[in-house]
């Protein structure tokens, strides 16, 4: 009796169609700020982190979870969208569905520019080339195209831009404008709901890649390439076709990171913050769905957990403890928190290409079976003894 | 034509320290065949080798300030100047080049630890993993740099004797007024020694014949009864020391901080990737050759031409050799694919 009740749902997880995941998803996504209260997480800044990097993320896995063609150049795409989306805020209207429109098609070009030139080449060259064309990125936003990045300072918003839309409808209000979905305002909560949807649609377009024929062509191009030219099929478009989907959804989170706070600053397309992306889509599982969105918000809670903690914090968590302990405890913890987050993370990351290559979804998975050959084997051996 | 000639030597310069780290490298991807994303990471660890040497010489004492008298005035006095006096002094003020007698076996010691302690469990591995795990390496030492050390740049000065500028033009006639700094000089004589030095070792000993053998072709090395993989453990401590005197006698030139491994690391790389996957050669040439165009472009003649230019030269030139030449400028075939 209780193992047809497990058959049937282990069948109903099996047969689990796109529109449960998607419908799941949806509900875990929009009720973030409910379950994530318990752990101190539930403010607005950090959940639009959490989604937009999430959308950064689910794009970059496109490319490196699906071709295994790894990238150092995607931080480009998150600056480009940025940058984009501000200006359109700038000359034409506040409202967000043109700035992530416009964002999303100008990263699509420069990634087909990049991607038609890197894909040429395979492996550790492609890494090269992405990288060598981030650092021209990079570069030039801070000498010759400070016109239009504005340098160190950042490019943000200024009481008399020019905002052709905008102003034909209304005169400008007093002060400077929020950024607005239809008189929607995009602070706060209201923000954090409307990149959710934004995420949840983008989950869905990956969902129906990762299913899809094309996909399945990415991921025999990962599997043997050579294999794929033999027998006859052109892998070149498929792969160019992934970079500009990938360097897309950059865009798009890039814009999505200008909705929530109008500047844009070229620190951005530093190519450590590629290594970040990397990262994410690491610890939390290269090619699988929700992998990439599990490394985002464990990195994401950590480093706002991590960064925010100081000395008298410390001092105050192990204040339970004797003073030569405490003052010992505060000493090896401090150079962990604080500043030193990076090291943390830098620790969490090598142990997690030491130990589990395949992030974590590859240790539940890891986990799941043992559980269950253990079972299976407690089974026979009840069988047996009856 | 000085401020040519000027660039020039800047442009040597530059090359030099790329070359230096690119040299070390290219011969761990030649011989272990792993991408090392941590070897800025040594550079750095050199640099900061002759910071803490400095630091530990002149470790000072409070003694009292003899020329005010008015009151107690306390001045810092190095413990070396109140035990030895001149002598004391004088090897305070070259701490620099004497650190490098330090920097050598604590690099060589990293160096071998390095590998003995994680690059050998990677060899098998994907290069992505590869790149991946010493990339969170070369975070993780940056960090602790960043927490011994702070986050602003130490000011390493040169010896004094060598802090003034070499007058060149005198010299070859073109007048007073073209000079260059002295220790530019030495780096760039130093880092000549230190390549000729390397290639002598690969090409005039048994260890580096028998290297360059594993290089070739490793399964047969091991078949002739050699340990193949001591060797190239020892070739990439010697990698280790290569970079860490780079950055140490680089601390002068530009005042290290805690992210000049990353900074240094991106162009190594791509000069690297520019001289060919495993070229030892190609790196030493590929470094010099992306220093001096990036000097040149650097001219004020150049960038009113085509502004902009001097900040990309670098990644430009490789975009266009990786795609002219697919295995850069003197790569064997099938590596790194």
């Amino acid at each position: 009796m209780m193992n047809s009740i497990k058959q049937q749902l282990m069948n109903l997880f099996k047969k689990q169609s796109d529109l449960t995941t998607i419908l799941l998803f949806a509900a875990g996504v929009l009720t973030m700020p409910i379950w994530l209260d318990p752990i101190g997480a539930n403010y607005p800044d950090l959940l639009q982190k959490f989604v937009i990097f999430g959308i950064f993320a689910v794009g970059y896995n496109i490319l490196f979870g699906l071709t295994g063609y790894l990238s150092f150049g995607h931080a480009v795409f998150l600056g480009v969208g940025s940058y984009t989306a501000v200006w359109s805020f700038k000359l034409f209207t506040m409202n967000v569905l043109p700035a992530m429109l416009f964002a999303t098609l100008i990263s699509g070009l420069i990634a087909a520019a990049i991607g038609f030139v890197s894909m040429r080449r395979s492996g550790i060259y492609f890494s090269i080339l992405t990288l060598a064309f981030a650092q021209m990125f990079y570069n030039l936003a801070y000498s010759v195209l400070i016109p239009i990045t504005n340098g160190e300072t950042g490019l943000q918003l200024r009481m008399h831009d020019i905002r052709i839309i905008d102003n034909y409808f209304s005169d400008p209000a007093p002060g400077l404008p929020s950024t607005e979905l239809f008189g929607m305002s995009m602070n706060g909560y209201s923000g954090f709901y409307f990149c959710a949807v934004v995420l949840i649609l983008a989950f869905y377009v990956a969902m129906k890649i990762f299913r899809s024929p094309f996909g399945m062509k990415l991921k025999a191009i990962k599997s043997n390439q050579h294999r794929m030219r033999y027998t006859g099929s052109d892998t070149r478009p498929y792969l160019i076709t992934a970079f500009i989907i990938s360097g897309m959804f950059a865009g798009l989170a890039g814009a999505l990171l200008a909705v929530t706070d109008p500047l844009a600053g070229a620190e951005r397309m530093q190519w450590t913050a590629s290594g970040e992306v990397i990262l994410m889509t690491i610890l939390g599982g290269v090619g699988t769905l929700f992998g990439p969105l599990l490394g985002v918000g464990i990195i994401k809670y950590l480093e706002n957990i991590f960064s925010t903690i100081n000395e008298s914090v410390l001092q105050q968590f192990f204040s339970f403890l004797p003073q030569w302990g405490e003052n010992f405890m505060v000493a090896i913890v401090s150079p962990f928190v604080g500043d030193g987050w990076h090291l943390t993370l830098g620790i969490l990351f090598m142990i997690i290409i030491i130990f589990l290559p395949g992030g974590l979804m590859e240790g539940f998975q890891k986990i799941k079976k043992r559980y269950l050959t253990k079972g299976v084997k407690d089974s026979e051996s009840t069988t047996k003894q009856e | 034509m000085d401020s040519i000639l000027i660039q020039l030597l800047n442009g040597l310069d530059k090359g030099a320290a790329y070359a230096l780290i690119a040299l070390g490298l290219t011969l761990v991807f030649g011989t272990l065949g792993v991408v090392n994303f941590a070897h800025g990471a040594l550079f750095l660890m050199g640099a900061f080798c002759a910071v803490t040497f400095q630091k530990i010489l002149t470790i000072s004492k409070k003694v009292l300030d003899p020329s005010i008298t008015y009151f107690d005035a306390y001045i810092e006095q190095p413990y070396l100047e109140l035990w030895f006096g001149e002598t004391g002094l004088a090897v305070i003020d070259w701490a620099v080049p004497l650190s490098i007698i330090v920097t050598i076996p604590t690099m060589l010691l990293i160096g071998l630890a390095m590998e003995r302690g994680l690059i050998r469990h990677f060899y098998k591995r994907t290069h992505a993993e590869q790149i991946l795990v010493t990339f969170g390496l070369a975070i993780v030492l940056q960090e602790i740099i960043r927490h011994f050390f702070g986050a602003n740049p130490i000011p390493t000065p040169a010896p004094d004797i060598v802090s003034g500028s070499a007058a060149i033009g005198t010299w070859i006639g073109l007048g007073e007024n073209f000079v260059y700094p002295w220790w530019r000089l030495i780096y760039l004589a130093s880092a000549t020694v230190i390549i000729s030095s390397v290639f002598a070792f690969l090409h005039l000993t048994t260890f580096g014949m028998v290297v360059r053998a594993g290089m070739f072709d490793r399964q047969m090395v091991a078949f002739l009864g050699i340990n193949v993989q001591r060797k190239f453990t020892i070739i990439f401590g010697l990698a280790a020391v290569v970079a860490g005197v780079a950055g140490a006698m680089y601390a002068p030139i530009v005042p290290p901080d805690y992210h000049m491994g990353m900074d240094f690391l991106v162009i190594s790389f791509v000069i690297v990737v520019v001289g060919g996957m495993g070229s030892v050669r190609g790196a030493v040439a590929a470094g010099f050759l992306l220093g001096i165009l990036q000097s040149l472009a650097s001219m004020t003649v150049v960038s009113s031409l085509l502004p902009g230019i001097d900040q990309i030269i670098i990644y430009l030139v490789a975009v266009i050799i990786l795609l002219t030449r697919p295995r850069g400028l003197m790569g064997r075939k099938g590596i790194g694919e």
